[in-house]
């Protein structure tokens, strides 16, 4: 029951004639470019449906292209694996050797090496390789099981005091826990440890203690076994930190970082193709 | 033409008496500063957890200040608190004047006020103590799901109840929003926080697997479709005409994009779900939908923009106005990007990126932030019985300040979203992803840095509003010369 129409004055339409707290509407059409673009999204829709998988009365439909996610999925990820088929086959059957003397073969590794590194590997080594305290740095020539070639994919593909049955494994006695030593030895054998690096070694009971009980892995000049993993201790290389207090906790408590295996997780190429870009970072031996 | 000083129903005796026996507006008072303190407490935990993508230290290491329980505080502290509290006094004020009557069910709409208060702390405190669902806008846990039910059922009540008891013959369209938005939330709480409790802090929900999926994302699209649209522009509907004091441009539109908007928002829910396992077909529902939704939500931007036909010059001289209709600027905006971003091969560029963080901030930053400072500048003189605010500059302050925060944001978070989506994609010659994920995450600080700039301006803004609303209740009045006076 329109109670006033009236004209408004700036656009000439009527206005309804209803009136809710002054506020009146007019009855101006809707806009035919509106309508126009309405029915074209509409028009797309019904297009669409046609074409792609859909839901019609009836059931789902596949649409009449055929196109599916799955189907892209799978046939995006064959190109892509066909693509580089030849050269990861390559690559997974060539020695370490002969990958880093063969321009393309070597190229191809740094590249998947590269990649394979950021998704992999930098979590604990850092992307720049760089480590943190309890992830060795892969950028100096400092190694712990060795830095060949070789040694490196051994480390990859086994992984360190890893669950794989072939994985490298080795372990620190924690001194003062098992009470091999006393508190005061400990804080003596870590001063020892320390002089190392400072180059001038002294002497005193911590050499005493170090002979006894650390050259068995550490070496009698403390410079390290890759074959176990023990650490050369004459370097300003440190692997969980070098300030007493946490040579102390080493000693103390020991240390047994692990590295996982990547066979199986990673294909013989990618695994190749690391230790190759892992090998160029700088310190490979 | 009436003016804004009729305001008042008739029979009430001029200007002085807001609390005419035949309206409720205590309750709207209190609805008022509460908008303005969730606002600004919201928007400075959006602060807080943009500044911690940026510098990460700022999660202190402590459980409660993380990301992962931060981020829900902000986002339903924005929705629920500042939106749900702004709906709530912007919908109790519209419905008495268009209707004419006082709300019904007496002491109902202060239960309905001071309940949506406890739910929104009991909600809070529960995300900071790691209490959740885990469902994205929708992680209180049963008994305070069960609780908002009660307090949601009344507002219905008193809604419906005053709608029932109007002394002009037709619903206003305003209301027509805001029963939609009523309405359909209730449908979609509920549904989507069906859930087996095993304790009081938890609970499984009944849905499971891509079901749970899709009821979740039927609950968090049409959240923004009915919380943030159908009732923002049950706001628009009412506030933008008595601001510009002009007619409705068409209620012929208002007809058929109320209808439309309905209708097609609630199934746009699955583009959320797009390449993933969600069958093909409901994927496809999602996004022929949202396309269409396109002009459906147009016509609400048309019908708040053309309503200033015959007022443009009032944007010169009215910093409110200015909000408001800015307001339906972002809105336009965002109801065109987010068909787009529905379409599949633009979401497999954006999904999952910054770029969805943006298209959400234009939305909430410029659409529903700003229609509902100007809903607040034009409630607080008249609620609170003032001449006019206490500096309609100081609203002029905040209209820029806010303006170049939410451009800084949304313009970071698009560059940064779309460089982040095509990094993810980018491959080099021989076949190998060309960045790994923590480069693309390095990449996208300097936006982050920028993206927090944004929103420190938009907190500002924040500020700058609720000393001008605090001075303006005190009954303060700046001496100030009119905006554009000659």
């Amino acid at each position: 029951m329109p109670t006033k129409i009236e004209k408004d004055i700036v656009s000439g339409q009527d206005t309804t004639g209803h009136e809710w707290d002054g506020i009146k509407e007019l009855d101006t059409p809707v806009p035919r470019w509106w309508w126009y673009t309405l029915w074209a999204t509409v028009v797309f829709a019904a297009v669409y449906v046609v074409l792609y998988p859909a839901i019609l009365p009836g059931g789902a439909t596949p649409g009449i292209l055929g196109w599916s996610q799955y189907k892209v999925l799978a046939e995006d990820q064959a190109a892509a694996s066909s693509a580089q088929k030849g050269m990861r086959d390559k690559i997974a059957g060539a020695d370490l050797a002969v990958i880093s003397s063969d321009a393309d073969m070597l190229n191809f590794a740094m590249a998947g090496g590269r990649a394979a590194f950021g998704d992999n590997c930098a979590p604990c080594h850092g992307s720049g390789a760089q480590g943190f305290p309890g992830y060795p740095n892969l950028n100096d020539d400092e190694w712990l099981w060795g830095g060949k070639l070789a040694d490196i994919t051994t480390t990859i593909r086994f992984g360190i005091r890893a669950s794989h049955e072939e994985s490298r494994s080795s372990e620190m006695p924690a001194f003062g826990v098992d009470e091999m030593l006393d508190a005061k030895q400990i804080d003596a054998v870590a001063d020892y440890v320390l002089s190392l690096t400072s180059g001038s070694a002294a002497t005193g009971p911590g050499a005493e203690i170090f002979k006894e009980n650390c050259v068995a892995c550490h070496g009698d000049k403390a410079q390290g076994d890759k074959e176990q993993g023990a650490p050369s201790l004459k370097d300003a290389v440190w692997l969980y930190g070098g300030d007493k207090a946490t040579v102390v906790q080493t000693i103390n408590g020991s240390r047994k970082g692990v590295m996982p295996a990547w066979a199986g997780r990673l294909d013989e190429a990618t695994i190749k193709s690391l230790a190759v870009y892992v090998h160029s970072l700088g310190g490979g031996e | 033409m009436s003016s804004i000083a009729d305001a008042a129903p008739q029979g009430a005796s001029g200007a002085e008496v807001s609390d005419y026996a035949g309206y409720q507006d205590s309750v709207i008072r209190f609805l008022t500063i509460a908008s303005v303190f969730w606002g600004v407490v919201g928007f400075l935990v959006g602060l807080v957890i943009a500044s911690q993508l940026a510098w990460p230290s700022l999660n202190l290491a402590l459980e409660w200040t993380s990301f992962g329980r931060l981020r829900p505080l902000h986002t339903s502290a924005v929705i629920f608190a500042f939106g749900g509290n702004v709906l709530l006094a912007s919908s109790y004020y519209c419905v008495q004047r268009t209707c004419q009557a006082r709300l019904w069910g007496g002491n109902l709409g202060w239960f309905v006020a001071i309940g949506y208060q406890i739910f929104i702390v009991m909600a809070a405190l529960s995300y900071v103590f790691g209490v959740t669902q885990g469902k994205e806008y929708a992680e209180p846990e049963w008994f305070v799901d069960l609780f908002l039910t009660v307090v949601w059922v009344g507002y219905f009540l008193v809604f419906v109840g005053t709608l029932a008891k109007r002394k002009e013959p037709h619903i206003y369209v305003a209301n027509w929003f805001f029963l939609a938005f009523i309405a359909t939330v209730a449908v979609l709480h509920i549904v989507n926080n069906l859930a087996i409790p095993v304790s009081w802090t938890k609970s499984y929900v009944v849905w499971a697997g891509v079901q749970d999926a899709l009821t979740q994302w039927w609950y968090g699209h049409n959240a923004v479709g009915f919380f943030l649209t159908a009732g923002f522009l049950g706001i628009m509907y009412y506030f933008i005409p008595k601001q510009a004091q002009r007619p409705v441009y068409s209620y012929r539109l208002s007809v058929v994009h109320f209808w439309s908007l309905v209708f097609m928002y609630i199934w746009a829910g699955p583009h959320h779900l797009h390449y993933t396992a969600l069958p093909e077909w409901a994927q496809t529902v999602g996004m022929v939908f949202s396309v269409m939704l396109w002009m459906p939500s147009w016509g609400g931007m048309i019908n708040g923009m053309m309503t200033l036909s015959g007022a443009w010059d009032k944007l010169r001289t009215d910093p409110i106005l200015r909000l408001m209709i800015t307001s339906i600027a972002f809105y336009g905006m965002s109801t065109f990007e987010g068909p787009m971003m529905s379409i599949k091969s633009v979401n497999a560029l954006s999904h999952y990126t910054d770029w969805t963080i943006g298209h959400v901030h234009s939305g909430a930053l410029g659409w529903v932030g700003f229609v509902s400072f100007g809903a607040i500048y034009y409630l607080v003189p008249k609620l609170w019985n003032r001449e006019r605010l206490y500096s309609v500059r100081l609203v002029n302050t905040h209209f820029w300040v806010a303006t170049i925060g939410i451009v800084l944001y949304i313009t970071a978070m698009w560059v940064s979203g779309i460089m982040q989506g095509l990094m993810w994609r980018a491959y080099d010659s021989l076949g190998f992803l060309q960045y790994s994920f923590v480069e693309t995450v390095q990449a996208m600080e300097p936006f982050y840095i920028i993206r927090a700039g944004g929103g420190a301006l938009f907190v500002l803004g924040g500020f700058i509003m609720a000393y001008n609303v605090w001075r303006t209740i005190r009954g303060d009045l700046k001496d100030e010369a009119p905006i554009g006076a000659a």
